[in-house]
């Protein structure tokens, strides 16, 4: 049995400790927020945080989580249900269209807010690049990280 | 609004709990004999479909009959359906439609065969057989032309809102006794201001079905719309930022196990022998199957499933095609092509006499073009979760073709197809690829193999080398000037590999002499449409050529496409708002250059313009200006989000896409090595829409596309005199261009 603490929770489960956390958290936990996109750590769907930082789920032995702490996309809101202001912002932007790579996206603009409160462009690229959006949702989401970060930016869509 | 075609008949009854619903029964017009089996199902005038609920509780129901793939589909035809019934949007629920042939997309294929009846004669027969592959496809049910809205919203749902709120107003003015006019209806409310009385939609549900239908419920007027036109949030999003929503791949069934599966590199061949000695033993693994088209290994996880799998020997049999690489394809194409010569080919547009024209034309410029297989690359990879029992077959996964696979699925199991059903479920990406039915074919004979439900997952390897590709393709050009410079001749033939072929409904340029062709060459690849199909290369070609053809004129790019688009205002607006929004002959830093480029499709008008910046090692695009015209934005902002969408799944393909072939198999296997834009990359994006024809809405999930590859490589040129002819772009090396 392998012990975890997933989003605050103390949890044992019967792995192999090199399955990956992704599959881990989707399929014995039955967590399916955490998506499967690559395999290969070249798209960011799998996105979750390992005390706090994020880290590509697919290409993680379960056993690299052990006394650790891992969050998931169903861990990020506040207990009473409030959304973090990531999510809060994502809705407000109207990012998502087939939401699939979302909640990669969203642990990954999270985990950049807890580290950086105010990023410039660069480091929203920097932090952000290793999540493919096929629907192309990348300026919504730079918008809607800014937004979240408070930071003005000017009103780019005519109409 | 729009004009009714055909006659339109409204059915109505109450459902348990004294739930009202509406639906609406679509009689085609006059189609021609050959039309009609694919209009009519059969005997004509059975197509009622249900497309709204009233519940006792007063929450109204839209029943949507297309997928949700991130197009904004559901959300939109609710909305649409919302407004002609005067509901309370935050009452209003979605329920996608299930996978039943009374849910049948005539109203698709009728949008796509409308258009064959109003080309010239001459044009009928190829026209008219292009179009019928086309409606054969995607006869029933299916998600994808950029159909939803303008389609079943436009013509269905709109008139089953609209007739549900007058047997609720009629349902009421007998109970109150008032007359009907005085009745009015808002936020799911009927009220009779006179008499002070009001109740809500569900008090008078089971009442209304009592009432008789009306035959033509008027639908608002645009300046009546009180949610259509409107940027209203979408209902799918909250369920996608907290990880609720539920793709095919997260679905789990009772006693469910996981698959992994692997088909043979050379699509067409079959396994033969397989050694899965290693397999057997490794833990988690319960059965290892040799399906003739692939290999199986079922487990405990899908992570063991995989494992296992890599460990699998195989050997393949010989197949069609298996002998072929990236060169040998165009080379084929090149000969085809030289064998078609001045006449060979088949004629899909011909106006004056282009081959004469030409050989008298001052000047004669010449050009040829290549375009690659491209894979989808849906972010969510393919999957299916199938349980075969007692002969019938349950099916979950994401699908824009239910109907489509309940039909196939029961062919392939040898069962009636009313023992196939489907739970459709969002779609993490579709993009065309999710049309297809080999994949829940593949599960539902794995499933009934293994004697337990499985939930069949496609590793990305697999998702990338067993697609349905958008077909490569070489087109020449041969345009004639006369003396003045005048574009007087246009002959173009193409390689086609798969249907439908778009090229002469993408060139809308007045040119007196005017010659497509096509050439059909043979392929072993799967092929299936790819987001906006034929008009991503086709537009690429025209785009670029007619580019070539100004700067070796010496016109600027933008004045000879308003000379070209001269008779057609709607085409001009849309060129000269995105001429305006880029600051068009502005001048630029050195080594940057603009590109501009228009294209017509799915009944909307898109022109791009983009900006790059060759100063660096490979080509950055800065900017892309955008304005379309949808006709009417039902939801603009969706509408924008779908541009953007568009522009940058084109983007993607014209800087990188490229899917290549050696001994017959493909050789891009995941993300690395088939590219995606990434977020560092992204251009900043404008769009702007004008509502150009209230009438006859356009649809917006695919036009967005096509300009975006020419727009990119004009303004290559632009800034580097360099013509890029070839995709993707990433094939060319700009390192040592004059900065």
């Amino acid at each position: 049995m392998i012990k975890l603490n997933v989003n605050g929770q103390a949890r044992e489960v019967d792995a192999d400790p090199a399955t990956p956390i992704l599959w881990v958290v989707r399929e014995n936990l039955k967590m399916p927020g955490t998506k499967y996109g690559c395999g290969i750590a070249q798209c960011g769907a799998c996105t979750v945080h390992l005390d706090g930082k994020p880290i590509r789920s697919c290409s993680t032995p379960v056993s690299a989580a052990e006394g650790k702490a891992i969050t998931t996309i169903e861990g990020i809101a506040s207990e009473d249900g409030t959304l973090h202001k990531i999510q809060q912002a994502w809705i407000e932007a109207q990012v998502p269209q087939c939401g699939y790579c979302q909640s990669g996206q969203i642990m990954a603009a999270t985990a950049l807010l807890e580290k950086n409160p105010q990023p410039t462009d660069a480091q929203i690229d920097a932090a952000m690049a290793g999540n493919v959006c096929r629907c192309g949702m990348y300026g919504r989401i730079r918008d809607a990280i800014k937004s979240a970060a408070d930071i003005k930016q000017p009103s780019k869509v005519e109409a | 609004m729009g004009k009714w075609s055909r006659r339109a008949f409204i059915g109505a009854g109450v459902v348990a709990g004294g739930a009202l619903v509406v639906g609406v029964a679509v009689r085609p017009g006059n189609p021609t004999e050959k039309l009609k089996p694919f209009v009519a199902n059969g005997d004509g005038e059975q197509l009622i479909n249900s497309w709204v609920k009233i519940a006792p509780d007063n929450v109204v129901t839209a029943i949507v009959p297309h997928a949700e793939m991130g197009q904004g589909a559901h959300s939109v035809l609710a909305q649409m359906l919302a407004d002609e019934l005067d509901a309370d949007w935050d009452k209003v629920e979605i329920l996608e439609a299930p996978g039943l042939p009374s849910y049948a997309g005539a109203d698709m294929v009728r949008e796509f065969l409308a258009p064959t009846l109003e080309v010239p004669k001459i044009l009928e027969p190829t026209a008219q057989g292009g179009f019928l592959t086309l409606a054969d496809m995607i006869s029933i049910g299916v998600t994808g032309g950029s159909f939803s809205i303008r389609g079943a919203g436009q013509r269905s749902i709109r008139t089953a809102g609209a007739a549900a709120r007058q047997m609720l107003i009629a349902a009421a003015a007998e109970k109150w006794d008032v007359p009907a006019e005085e009745i009015t209806t808002e936020n799911s409310m009927l009220s009779h201001k006179t008499s002070g009385q009001s109740a809500t939609y569900g008090e008078f549900a089971a009442a209304a079905a009592e009432q008789s239908l009306p035959a033509k419920p008027p639908r608002k007027a645009v300046g009546d719309f009180k949610l259509m036109g409107k940027p209203i949030p979408r209902k799918d999003i909250p369920a996608k930022v907290d990880g609720t929503a539920s793709f095919g791949i997260d679905v789990e069934i009772e006693g469910m196990k996981y698959a992994a599966v692997k088909a043979p590199p050379v699509v067409g061949a079959s396994v033969e022998q397989i050694n899965a000695e290693t397999a057997q033993s490794m833990p988690g693994v319960l059965q290892i199957l040799n399906m003739g088209n692939f290999v199986a290994v079922i487990a405990d996880g899908y992570w063991q499933a995989q494992q296992a799998l890599n460990t699998v020997e195989a050997t393949y049999s010989e197949a069609e095609g298996g002998d072929i690489d990236h060169d040998a394809i165009f080379a084929r194409y090149a000969a085809a092509l030289d064998d078609a010569g001045k006449d060979g080919g088949d004629i899909e547009t011909e106006t004056g006499d282009a081959v004469n024209a030409i050989a008298e034309a001052a000047q004669i410029i010449k050009a040829e073009y290549k375009v690659p297989f491209l894979a989808h690359a849906t972010m969510e990879p393919m999957n299916c979760t199938a349980r075969v029992m007692d002969g019938q077959c349950d099916l979950w996964l994401g699908s824009q073709n239910p109907l489509g696979v309940r039909r196939e699925v029961a062919e392939a199991l040898g069962i009636d197809e009313d023992s196939v059903n489907l739970e459709n479920q969002y779609l993490g990406g579709g993009f065309g690829r999710r049309s297809n039915t080999d994949v829940p074919i593949m599960a539902a004979r794995l499933a009934k193999a293994a004697g337990y439900p499985i939930k069949m997952i496609w590793s990305r390897e697999e998702d990338t080398t067993q697609d349905f590709y958008r077909p490569s393709a070489t087109s020449r050009f041969e345009a004639g000037l006369d003396a003045e410079g005048n574009l007087v001749a246009w002959d173009n033939i193409h390689v086609h590999l798969f249907d439908p072929s778009e090229a002469p409904k993408i060139n809308h340029y007045a040119i007196p002499n005017k010659l497509i062709r096509k050439i059909d060459v043979p392929m072993h690849l799967r092929f299936g449409p790819w987001r906006s199909v034929d008009h991503s290369q086709q537009a690429w070609f025209i785009e670029s050529f007619v580019d070539e053809v100004a700067a070796e004129t010496g016109k600027d790019p933008l004045a000879l496409r308003r000379l070209l688009l001269a008779d057609t205002p709607r085409h001009l607006a849309v060129l000269d708002k995105v001429a305006e929004m880029a600051n068009w002959g502005s001048p630029l830093p050195e080594g940057h250059g603009r590109g501009i480029a228009f294209v017509p499709g799915f009944n909307s008008v898109v022109a791009q313009v983009a900006e790059v910046d060759m100063t660096g090692k490979k080509p950055r695009v800065t900017k892309v200006f955008c304005c379309t015209d949808v006709g009417f934005a039902m939801n603009p902002d969706g509408v924008i989000a779908q541009i953007e969408s568009g522009i940058v799944y084109g983007l993607t393909a014209a800087l990188y896409g490229e899917i290549t072939v050696k001994d017959g198999a493909v050789q891009q296997s995941n993300f690395h090595d088939y590219e995606m834009l990434r977020i560092n990359e992204m251009p900043e994006v404008s769009v702007a829409l004008i509502n150009g024809d209230h009438d006859r809405i356009g649809g917006a999930g695919e036009p967005g596309l096509p300009p975006i590859a020419p727009a990119v490589t004009n303004a290559i040129f632009a800034a580097t005199g360099k013509r890029v002819r070839e995709l993707p772009v990433a094939k060319y090396d700009f390192a040592g261009s004059e900065t």
